[in-house]
C-alpha cells in the first residue's frame, strides 16, 4: 500500500497512543472533499424515532432523502408495522419555486385517514431549511383538524451532524412525553432509554429488568409505542443506554420531571452487568431487587461463560479495530473483546467528543491509533500496519475491510443478531469467531493469514 | 403482513408518494462516475445525501464506494457553497489525487443556485487543479427527475467535458450502455468483441463495482473508461446508445458536438432487442456476425422453445425503470407470457406509449404508469393478482404478503448477490432471465403440488 497523506488540519483527528502527546480534535465539521463514513442531521433523528411503529413518519422533501430510509433498520415491533413504509411529500420544482407547506398539509391529512396513526412525526429535510417552509404551523393546523399530536422534527441535514439529529428527535419526543395519564405507575418503574430493539435487543433488556422486579413503562424507542411515551413520565428512574442519542431527552425529563437518570451500556459481560447492578442500586430501598440482579447476573454468567471460554481460547491475541457511530459504544465494544482476549489497536468514531476519546485513551494499551471522523484510506492503512484481523463497523466499512482481508464483525443497525445482554455476547464471540477463523483467509492474499486449526 | 396497510381500493394521491419506486438523481451520477476510470464522484451538498448515496450503492454491490462531499453547513447553505466546493477539490487533490473528480448537485446545492461550472473555473484559474487533472460537473437535483435522470447527466457531461474530434473519423465506435450491472456491461462489450468492433464504453464500471479480492484497497480500481478514450468518442464513426432515457442525451450531444452520427436503441433484453443491438453494430461496423453469437441466440430460442408451455399465459407484474422495463416487457410478451402491471417511479410519456404498444394483444388488461410508486403497484397487484413479480429488493414485502413467486431484477438488489457477476443483457442474459423465471415458477409448483401430483419430471 502506497504511504497516504494525511492533511495538515487531519493530523490533530489522529492520535497515536504512547508515542505523543494527548490533543485530539473532534466535535469538528468534515473537512470539504473528505471521504467522511458520516452522516447527516436527518439520518440521526430518523434512525432515533424510526422504531416507533404506531406512529407515521412523513419525510417532507424531495424523494431521496424517504427512499434511503425506507426501512433500513432492523427495528422490530411486535405489532403494528407502519414504520416501515416510506412516505414522501417527494417535491418537484414547482413545490420547491412555490413552498410545500400545501403539499404538506394534504400529504398529512390523506395519511392520516388511510392510517389512523397515534401520532404523526414530519422530518423537514434539507431544502425545507432553504425554501422556508413553516412545517411548525402546518403540523398544529392538522393536530388540531385531526386529533393526534403531529410532531414536527427540526432534522435539516446541513445543521450539524447525527448527534444533533438526535436532540432534534429528542425535542420532538419531549413534546410527547406528559401527555398522558401515569395513574398506576409504581415505585419501582423505569423507562429504557437509547434501545432500538434491533433484531429483538429491547425486549431482552427488558426480560432483565422485570426478573429483577422491576417495571418498564416505555422503551425509548424500540418496539416502540406512542402511548407508552405519553405516559413514561411518572418512572422513578430513566436508564439511557450507551450511544447518547437519548441523553438530550433524559436531561430533558429530568427537569421537567424531576426524573433522575444513569447511563449504561448492555454491551459485553461486564458493562452489562454493571448496568443491571447501577440500576438495582438505585432502587436500593428495596433489598429484593438487589437480591435478585445478583442471582440474575450470576446465572446468566455461569450459562455462558462455558461457550465464552472455548472462543477465548482460539481468540487470544487477534487485534481488533472498531470504528463506530458514537463513541460511547467503543467502550463496551474494547472490554468485550478483551473478554474474548483480543486487543484493540485501532479505534475511532465519527462523532465522539473530547471526554469520549480521553476515556479511549486511558482504556487503550500503548500504540493504539485513535481516530476522529476517519476516511477509509486512513482506516485502511492503520488496519494493515496493525495487522489487524477484525474490523468492528457499519455498512461502509465492511467491504473495505473485507477487501483487505480481514473478518468483520457489524456493530451497527444492519446486524440482524441481537448484541445486548448475556446472550447477545455469545452472538457476538460466535460472529466474531467466525469471521476471524473463516476458512475463505487461507484464499486471501494477504500474508497474515487466518486462522489455523 | 408487513404491508397490511395498503388499502384495496385506489385513489388518486398527488401530494404523497408512498414506498417510491424510484430515488433521486444524484445517486445515479454517482454511479456513472465510478465508471470513469481514476474517478472520485464528489457531491456538492450537505453530508447526509452523499452518505446515503455511498450506502445504497455500497449494499447493491458489496463493494467499497468511493466519493467525496463539500460537507455543507448552515453558512454555505446561506452564503452559497463556493469556498467548499474549492477547498474540497483542493483536498481531494492532494490527499486521494484521482484523475478526475466528477461533481455532480444535490438538492441543496441545487436550490441555493450555486453555479458550478464557474466554480469550476475559478478552481482552474486560482491552480486548484493539478496539470493534467480534471474537474467535470452534472446538475442533478432531485425535484426534477429520478436517479435516473442523473444517470443521464452525468453519462452527458462526460461527452461534454471531454469528446473531441480530431478531424477523421476512427473505425471506433461508442457504446453507451445505460444504467446496466458492470456484467452487462462486460458481455455488451463481449459481443463487440466477437463481432471484432473496436468499441469504447461509457461508462464502465466492470472491475470498479464487480472487483476482486485482493488484500489491498484501491481507492480507484482496474476498471472505468479512460480520458483519452473519453476524448476518442468525438472522432469514433458512430454511436450506439442503449435506453433511450439513461444514454440518449449523451448520444443526441455527441452528435451535435462532433457530428458523430447515433443509434438510439432498447436495452438489449431478450431476444428482440438484442438482434436489434447486434443488427445495428453489425452494420454500422460493417462486418458479419460471427457463428460464436447465432448459436448463443439459438441456444436462447432453444429454451425457450423447450419450455414453452411453463411461459404461456403467465400474467406478471414488473415494476423498476424505464428503459429495462420497455426491453423487459418485450421479451416477456415474445415467450407468450402476459405482463399485465408495469410501473415506473420515473415519470415518462415515451414509456407509456412504447409499453402499451408493446402490450396491445395481450388478451388481458394490462396497467401501465409512469412516475408512481409501490403502494400503487401492490394495489394493482392486490386486485388482479399474478404469477410473478419483478422488481427491486423492496417487492419483497409484496411478495411475502400476497405469496406471489418474485425475481430481483433492477437497483437496488440489496439482498442477493449475482447481479454484478451475470449479465441478463443480450442472448446469454436472456437465458439467465428464463432461468431465474423457470425456477421461480417450477419451486412454486412444487411446493403447491399435492404428493400425488409431485413430478420428478418437469
Ligand atoms: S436532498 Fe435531494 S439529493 Fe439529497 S438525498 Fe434528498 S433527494 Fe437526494
Ligand atoms: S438532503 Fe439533507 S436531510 Fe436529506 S439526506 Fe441530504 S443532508 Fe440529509
Amino acid at each position: 500500500m502506497r504511504s497516504i497523506q494525511i492533511l495538515k488540519e487531519r493530523k490533530r483527528q489522529i492520535y497515536h497512543k504512547g508515542e505523543e502527546a494527548f490533543e485530539i480534535e473532534c466535535e469538528k465539521k468534515s473537512l470539504a472533499g473528505s471521504v467522511s463514513q458520516r452522516a447527516c442531521v436527518f439520518c440521526g433523528s430518523r434512525v432515533v424515532l424510526y422504531p416507533i411503529a404506531d406512529a407515521l413518519h412523513l419525510i417532507h422533501g424531495p424523494i431521496g432523502c424517504a427512499s434511503y430510509t425506507w426501512d433500513i433498520r432492523g427495528a422490530l415491533s411486535s405489532g403494528p408495522q407502519l414504520h416501515r413504509m416510506s412516505f414522501s411529500t417527494d417535491l418537484q420544482e414547482k413545490d420547491i419555486i412555490f413552498g410545500g407547506e400545501k403539499k404538506l398539509y394534504q400529504a398529512l391529512v390523506k395519511l392520516i385517514e388511510l392510517y389512523h396513526p397515534n401520532a404523526a412525526f414530519v422530518y423537514a429535510t434539507c431544502i425545507i431549511g432553504i425554501i422556508g417552509d413553516d412545517i411548525d404551523s402546518v403540523c398544529r393546523r392538522v393536530a388540531e383538524k385531526k386529533g393526534i399530536p403531529v410532531l414536527p422534527v427540526h432534522s435539516e441535514g446541513f445543521k450539524g451532524t447525527k448527534k444533533d439529529g438526535y436532540k432534534a428527535a429528542c425535542e420532538a419526543l419531549a413534546q410527547l412525553v406528559g401527555t398522558g395519564s401515569i395513574e398506576n405507575r409504581g415505585k419501582y418503574s423505569l423507562n429504557i432509554m437509547g434501545e432500538f430493539n434491533i433484531a429483538g435487543e429491547a425486549w431482552t433488556i427488558k426480560k432483565y429488568y422485570e426478573k429483577m422486579g422491576l417495571e418498564v413503562s416505555a422503551i425509548f424507542t424500540g418496539d416502540g409505542r406512542v402511548d407508552k411515551i405519553k405516559r413514561s413520565h411518572g418512572v422513578k428512574l430513566n436508564v439511557v443506554q450507551c450511544s447518547g442519542s437519548m441523553l438530550h431527552l433524559a436531561k430533558i425529563m429530568e427537569e421537567k420531571y424531576n426524573i433522575p437518570y444513569i447511563r449504561v451500556s448492555y454491551f459485553g459481560i461486564e458493562d452489562m452487568s454493571k448496568a443491571l447492578y447501577d440500576v438495582a442500586d438505585f432502587f436500593k430501598d428495596n433489598l429484593q431487587i438487589m437480591k435478585k440482579t445478583r442471582e440474575l447476573v450470576r446465572e446468566e454468567i455461569k450459562a455462558i461463560s462455558p461457550e465464552i471460554k472455548k472462543y477465548k481460547k482460539i481468540l487470544s491475541g487477534k487485534r481488533a479495530a472498531i470504528y463506530v457511530g458514537g463513541a460511547f459504544k467503543a467502550f463496551s465494544m474494547i472490554k468485550a473483546l478483551r473478554t474474548l482476549g483480543m486487543e484493540v489497536v485501532l479505534a475511532g468514531s465519527q462523532t465522539g467528543n473530547e471526554d469520549d476519546y480521553k476515556l479511549l485513551r486511558d482504556m487503550c494499551e500503548d500504540g493504539t491509533v485513535i481516530v476522529d471522523d476517519a476516511n477509509p484510506l486512513e482506516l485502511s492503512k492503520y488496519c494493515l500496519e496493525k495487522k489487524v484481523d477484525l474490523f468492528v463497523g457499519g455498512v461502509k466499512e465492511r467491504p473495505m475491510a473485507y477487501k483487505l482481508g480481514i473478518g468483520f464483525c457489524d456493530h451497527n443497525h444492519e446486524r440482524k443478531i441481537s448484541l445486548a445482554g448475556y446472550n447477545g455476547m455469545i452472538n457476538f464471540a460466535k460472529e466474531v469467531f467466525s469471521s476471524v477463523t473463516s476458512p475463505v483467509w487461507q484464499f486471501a492474499p494477504r500474508k497474515r493469514g487466518g486462522y489455523k486449526a | 403482513m408487513l404491508l397490511r396497510h395498503t388499502p384495496d381500493e385506489i385513489k388518486e394521491r398527488k401530494s404523497l408518494t408512498v414506498n417510491p419506486a424510484k430515488t433521486c438523481q444524484p445517486i445515479g451520477a454517482m454511479y456513472a462516475a465510478l465508471g470513469i476510470h481514476g474517478c472520485l464522484p464528489h457531491s456538492h451538498g450537505s453530508q447526509g445525501c452523499y452518505a446515503y448515496h455511498r450506502s445504497t450503492l455500497t449494499r447493491h454491490y458489496k463493494e467499497p464506494v468511493m466519493a467525496a462531499t463539500s460537507s455543507f453547513t448552515e453558512g454555505a447553505s446561506v452564503f452559497g457553497g463556493q469556498s467548499n466546493l474549492l477547498q474540497a477539490i483542493d483536498n481531494i487533490f492532494t490527499i486521494y489525487k484521482p484523475d478526475i473528480i466528477a461533481v455532480h448537485t444535490t438538492c441543496l446545492s441545487e436550490t441555493i443556485g450555486d453555479d458550478l461550472p464557474q466554480i469550476i473555473g475559478k478552481a482552474q484559474v486560482t491552480g486548484k487543479i493539478p496539470e493534467g487533472k480534471f474537474v467535470i460537473h452534472a446538475n442533478t437535483p432531485s425535484y426534477v427527475g429520478t436517479h435516473v435522470t442523473g444517470f443521464a447527466n452525468m453519462t452527458r457531461a462526460m461527452v461534454d467535458y471531454f469528446a473531441e474530434s480530431n478531424g477523421h473519423k476512427t473505425e471506433q465506435i461508442n457504446i453507451i450502455p445505460g444504467w446496466v450491472e458492470p456484467s452487462d456491461m462486460h458481455e455488451i462489450k463481449r459481443i463487440a468483441a466477437e463481432l471484432e468492433v473496436p468499441v469504447v464504453m461509457f461508462p464502465d464500471t466492470e472491475n470498479v463495482l464487480n472487483g476482486p479480492q485482493t488484500g489491498k484497497y484501491e481507492m480507484f480500481p482496474k476498471g472505468g473508461v479512460t480520458i483519452d478514450e473519453l476524448i476518442s468518442t468525438g472522432s469514433s464513426q458512430g454511436t450506439i446508445a442503449l435506453g433511450g432515457l439513461a444514454s440518449g442525451s449523451a448520444a443526441k450531444a455527441l452528435d451535435t458536438k462532433c457530428k458523430v452520427p447515433c443509434e438510439i436503441l432498447d436495452l438489449p433484453i431478450g431476444i428482440k432487442a438484442t438482434d436489434r443491438f447486434v443488427d445495428a453494430l453489425r452494420k454500422m461496423a460493417g462486418v458479419n456476425v460471427p457463428d460464436t453469437i447465432t448459436i448463443e441466440r439459438g441456444q436462447l430460442l432453444d429454451i425457450i422453445t423447450d419450455m414453452q408451455a411453463y411461459f404461456y399465459h403467465k400474467k406478471v407484474a414488473l415494476v423498476g425503470d424505464p428503459d429495462q422495463l420497455i426491453s423487459l416487457t418485450e421479451f416477456l410478451v415474445s415467450i407468450d407470457m402476459m405482463p399485465i402491471h408495469i410501473l415506473t417511479g420515473t415519470r415518462d410519456k415515451n414509456f407509456e406509449k412504447r409499453i402499451k404498444k408493446i402490450t396491445a394483444d395481450i388478451p388481458h388488461e394490462v396497467n401501465i404508469a409512469s412516475g408512481k410508486d409501490m403502494m400503487l403497484f401492490h394495489q394493482w397487484v392486490k386486485n388482479d393478482p399474478v404469477d410473478l413479480l419483478m422488481g427491486n429488493t423492496y417487492v419483497k414485502y409484496i411478495a411475502r404478503d400476497e405469496d406471489i413467486p418474485f425475481i430481483r431484477f433492477g437497483f437496488p438488489i440489496l439482498d442477493r448477490v449475482g447481479h454484478s457477476y451475470f449479465p441478463t443483457v443480450c442472448y446469454r442474459g436472456g437465458i439467465r432471465i428464463l432461468e431465474k423465471i423457470l425456477e421461480a415458477l417450477m419451486d412454486r409448483i412444487d411446493r403447491d403440488s399435492t404428493e400425488i401430483a409431485f413430478d420428478l419430471v418437469m
